[in-house]
């Protein structure tokens, strides 16, 4: 049995990243006939449109005098139904190899493999990472006693935790693990919350009750051996409390991060990805970078300049995939043949 | 106008800013490093900087807005501020802030 092929998708083309951009790629690149599976970080499409700011109204998508990042996200996945298009959420891609016959493979963090003719990387601002405190020596800890999520609640039991935040993920997880843990302290800058007022109340009323302690304050420092967590410093107020403590969850939101971009041996400009401004062709032919994440002379970082560049990139892509065939220009206004690709004829 | 940042390193820059930008967009426009990454929308909180404590009582105060965002701040101190939400203005002329390691750009590639 070849262990290679099992868990190997084949493709015309991988999108890294379903931000705006990445989306819109679907719609220019299925057009043109060519499959897509997209790839990306966040549990959802949208990017930083749904993790940022979802109920933002932007103004200046071309048509819409006003539309929130949820709304713009929503439509664009409309827009891209038709070409039935693989989404592959919570996932990281790690690996990024091009073959000898000039085709790529591309692996993520949960071991899956495509095949593919084309990368395009749509991946914005990088991949969101959880805010990690700039604690000196917090890397120690990490993945043995301090955790930026909670995968499995049984890691938490008859610890002594200590959860940091003041959202929605640091309440819901005071409220989750605080009947399995030996103590809890929810430590917060200060006495108001941006979580669900019945998460606020409910945690208001174990604390009243002795079951939570809730301390106002930042964390200062980690103390522990080899990684494992004994207590962290507070800083309060009016000085310094130290708590004792074997499991740290700080919950500060995510952050974008380049990640393992930075690795697959593409020319970069300042952290990003230089682009040519015919066809966004990365210094690897076959790997395309449209949107936030690339680079060029005049570059403005505005999703309309993503779409145009996803325009763009599909019409070499399609030379990539289909190197035989003969590409005619043509308008979804007047063509029976896109129109019957939409659905609509 | 103008305003003086402290970078990372404790040097201090003195930039020229005009009425009605952003702090945030005066200190990018200067190259300095700041991540900034929703670029002003006041959703991401990376373009924290602490404010010269003689210079707070004269910002306008943070609104409920910047208050949940600063939240998300690991390294927040009672000057801590995110410049996107600071307008430049006569009043403002001269203004100190130092920019916060939670805001600091990573470094680009070798």
């Amino acid at each position: 049995m070849n262990d290679m092929s099992v868990n190997e998708t084949v493709t015309d083309v991988v999108i890294i990243g379903g931000g705006p951009v990445g989306l819109f790629a679907i719609f220019e690149l299925g057009l043109l006939d060519l499959k897509c599976h997209v790839i990306d970080i966040l549990d959802r499409p949208g990017g930083q449109c749904a993790e940022l700011y979802p109920e933002k109204p932007i103004y200046d998508i071309p048509g819409f005098p006003e539309i929130s990042g949820q709304e713009l996200t929503d439509n664009l996945i409309k827009q891209a139904e038709p070409f039935g298009p693989v989404y592959h959420f919570n996932r990281m891609v790690t690996g990024l190899e091009k073959l000898d016959d000039g085709s790529f493979v591309v692996t993520t963090d949960e071991g899956e493999v495509f095949r593919t003719k084309v990368v395009v990387i749509a991946a914005g601002g990088g991949s969101f990472q959880p805010k990690r405190p700039p604690v000196p020596g917090i890397e120690e800890y990490e993945g043995k006693s301090v955790f930026y999520s909670v995968r499995r609640m049984d890691d938490f039991r008859d610890q002594d935790l200590l959860i940091v935040g003041g959202g929605d993920s640091a309440l819901d997880w005071t409220l989750n693990l605080q009947p399995i843990a030996k103590s809890l302290t929810l430590v917060h800058r200060r006495d108001a919350f941006r979580a669900h007022p019945d998460s606020v109340n409910k945690m208001r009323a174990l604390a009243d009750e002795g079951k939570i302690n809730f301390v106002l304050g930042q964390i200062g420092s980690l103390q522990g051996e080899d990684g494992q967590l004994q207590s962290v410093h507070i800083k309060t107020g009016d000085g310094e409390q130290i708590i004792h403590a074997t499991r740290l969850l700080p919950f500060f939101g995510l952050t974008m991060k380049l990640g393992p971009v930075a690795d697959w041996g593409l020319n970069l400009h300042e952290n990003l990805i230089s682009v040519d401004t015919e066809k966004f062709e990365t210094s690897v032919p076959g790997i395309y970078a449209i949107g936030d994440i690339n680079s060029y002379p005049g570059k403005l970082k505005l999703i309309l300049s993503g779409f145009h560049e996803a325009a763009l990139m599909a019409q070499a892509a399609k030379r990539i995939v289909h190197p035989d065939e003969k590409v005619v220009f043509q308008y979804t206004t007047s063509s029976t043949k896109l129109q019957k690709k939409l659905g609509v004829a | 106008m103008k305003i003086f940042v402290t970078d990372h390193d404790g040097v201090e820059h003195e930039l020229e800013a005009l009425e009605g930008w952003r702090v945030m967009e005066v200190i990018r426009d200067w190259e300095l490093p700041i991540k900034a990454e929703c670029g002003g929308a006041c959703s991401c909180a990376t373009c924290h900087v602490f404010v010269d404590p003689e210079w707070l009582p004269k910002l306008h105060e943070a609104s409920d807005e910047e208050e949940d965002m600063l939240d998300t701040v690991p390294d927040v101190e009672p000057n801590s501020r995110l410049s996107c939400q600071i307008l430049m203005s006569e009043e403002l002329d001269g203004l100190k802030v130092r920019l916060a390691p939670s805001a600091k750009p990573e470094t680009a590639a070798a």
